[in-house]
């Protein structure tokens, strides 16, 4: 039995539970093991395969087509700044270049302590708000460079608390448990 | 103005059930529950001609009434992957007034007789999707979901769902192949969703927006919404303003009643440019539609209010330009978002979106020749119309579109690379004045 199954059998019942073909868990799944597992790896893969009974290379296939799946490591924190067009007009390039040099990484790469992931990324509908980020998938919108060292701060110090990274995953995971299997559906 | 889909601006916590239906929240349900059939439903809506809201216009209305009656499963699915660039509306509206959206889903469910609807979130939006999954929720609690709704025959469950980052996901079917475990990407079309789509049934695919519209024709009728804007663009819609602007955001209009000019200058919306710069170019339909210069500034927001512009309001995310802005460098940056986003499905987007984007990289970094510029706009021209959905025209419109009207910026940057000069700098290629 795998890491998933044994922590989280009611999350993936639930989500199996809303889909007439388990195969539409597929993405719910992979995120939860992202979580679990730090990135899509070897082993994150062959678990979500053997739970769906799905071949492992179409698995994988999915971890490479869809964006928000890492299929490297990356650092406890990973920090997505949206560079596209209309965040770019607002200073999105340049607020990046600031965030790498001031982590000292370049996009992609870990920081040497193991908990900073820079990416630059497409559109993530906060235009608005630029320039912004999300952090394991929560926003941080209207940043400056004062803002960037405040939410660097503020993680480090998580971090050293030994506190749990932030989890969108899971809170949306749990939300599965709460929902009426489609089975119970009355025609 | 009062608003009728961004209601939260005016009611406080509008998301609570329990405030929404003190605003005659979940009466339409209630309406088409005890009051309409299906058919009825279909036909009021058919009338009000709701546009979907999505960019690509198509009636709600006419939409449902494809869908085999007889059918034994049914699926309405909600699309909000809202990807586009500079699109930002449905987000606001799940996260804020999620209730209005839950009502139409439903009320489409009942127009066809599907008993499950599934909303297709792209992954990025969990954290603020978490407030419509909370609605949901107090839906199901107060008995306006689930098996028999407000205790009559019907029954309709409604899930949540997450993709995973991929643009191509909002093109309807590559969001049912996406839905149903696969990777995202489109099929050749018949089938039609209404025919076979999510797991081969027939499949309503409807943008957030386009529901959120449904309730107020219900309670109010489809003469009511009729009498909104014109005749070809009727009721609400919600732009996205972002770019160079004093005040972007969501802004309701009616459509044909508002100008892009009072959108970006009004004082009720975007309050002008930074620094009091005039405008030199729009992108009204994000990455996807073509660019339209100040010219185009005293069109009205509406499905065809810049057609005499050889553009289009699509999903209304309207990206603003200054005079300072480098169109050669937006242009290869709108590039680099298709390039990344092309599904890989069809050649002509995969292999033309990489070679756009190669030569655009080369001509905005002083090594383009003329030759580049003929063969830009012969990959562009060779993409158009060859795909199997729409990602391929939309990346060659901001090519062709800005290359008619800033050839000049082009132009500067080659003369400046093939004379062996240094780099023509962002500033200097924007200063090139454009002929009139």
């Amino acid at each position: 039995m795998g890491i998933l199954t044994e922590k989280y059998a009611d999350i993936i019942e639930g989500t199996l539970a809303r889909y007439p073909d388990n195969r539409s868990a597929v993405l719910p799944l992979m995120h939860l093991a992202q979580e679990e597992y730090g990135y899509m790896s070897q082993e994150a893969v062959t678990e979500v395969a053997e739970i769906l009974h799905l071949d492992p290379t179409h698995v994988q296939s999915l971890a490479g087509f869809y964006s928000l799946y890492y299929e490297d490591p990356v650092g406890r924190y990973v920090l997505e700044i949206c560079t596209d067009l209309a965040c770019a007009l607002r200073g999105a390039d340049e607020f990046a270049e600031m965030a790498c040099n001031k982590l000292g990484v370049g996009f992609d790469e870990i920081t040497s302590d193991g908990l900073f992931t820079i990416k630059h990324v497409m559109c993530l509908g906060a235009c608005d708000r630029a320039p912004m980020l999300q952090c394991n998938l929560k926003f941080e919108e209207n940043l400056d460079e004062a803002k960037f060292d405040a939410l660097v701060d503020r993680l480090r110090q998580q971090a050293e608390n030994g506190d749990a990274a932030p989890s969108v995953v899971q809170r949306i995971s749990a939300y599965a448990r709460s929902v009426q299997p489609l089975e119970q559906v009355e025609e | 103005m009062t608003h009728i889909l961004l209601r939260h601006r005016d009611i406080e916590n509008i998301h609570e059930i329990d405030v929404y239906r003190q605003h005659g929240g979940y009466e339409a349900w209630e309406k088409c529950l005890r009051e309409l059939t299906p058919a009825d439903v279909v036909q009021e809506v058919r009338k009000a001609n709701i546009k979907g809201r999505g960019g690509a216009g198509f009636p709600a209305g006419v939409k449902w009434g494809f869908i085999p009656q007889q059918a034994p499963l049914k699926y309405i699915t909600v699309n909000a992957d809202e990807s586009e660039t500079g699109t930002f509306k449905d987000r606001e509206l799940c996260e804020r007034n999620p209730h209005q959206v839950i009502e139409g889903a439903l009320i489409a469910a009942y127009a066809v007789d599907a008993r499950v609807i599934y909303i297709y979130f792209r992954g990025e939006y969990m954290d603020a999707a978490y407030a419509f999954e909370e609605a949901i929720q107090q839906a199901y609690a107060a008995g306006l979901i689930g098996n028999h709704i407000l205790d009559t025959d019907f029954s309709c469950h409604f899930y949540t769902h997450y993709g995973a980052g991929a643009y191509i996901c909002g093109e309807e079917t590559a969001m049912l192949a996406s839905l149903q475990g696969d990777l995202g990407q489109p099929w050749a079309k018949p089938p039609f969703p209404a025919q076979a789509g999510l797991y081969g049934r027939p499949t309503v695919v409807n943008n957030v927006e386009t529901l959120a519209n449904v309730p107020p024709v219900i309670v109010n009728g489809s003469d009511w919404y009729l009498g909104l804007g014109p005749e070809d663009s009727p009721g609400p819609k919600v732009v996205c303003l972002s770019g160079h602007v004093n005040r972007p955001g969501n802004y309701e209009i009616v459509m044909g009643e508002t100008t892009y000019r009072e959108l970006v200058f009004g004082e009720e919306y975007g309050q002008g440019i930074p620094g009091g710069k005039k405008m030199k170019a729009m992108l009204p339909s994000g990455g996807s539609g073509p660019v339209v210069t100040e010219e185009a500034l005293d069109a009205p927001v509406s499905f065809t209010g810049l057609e005499p512009y050889d553009s289009m309001m699509g999903s209304a995310s309207v990206i603003i330009m200054d005079e300072d802005t480098d169109m050669v460098w937006a242009t290869m940056k709108a590039i680099e978002f298709f390039h990344h986003e092309s599904c890989g499905k069809c050649t002509p987007c995969r292999e033309g979106t990489y070679w756009l984007n190669n030569l655009l990289h080369r001509i905005y970094h002083g090594q383009g020749t003329e030759k580049d510029l003929r063969v830009l706009e012969s990959v562009a021209k060779n993409i158009q119309g060859k795909c199997l959905c729409a990602l391929g025209e939309f990346a060659i419109s901001p090519v062709l579109s800005t290359v008619k009207h800033f050839l000049p910026e082009y132009q500067a940057k080659i003369k400046a690379a093939t004379n062996g000069q240094q780099k023509v700098t962002s500033r200097e290629a924007a200063q090139t004045p454009v002929p009139a």
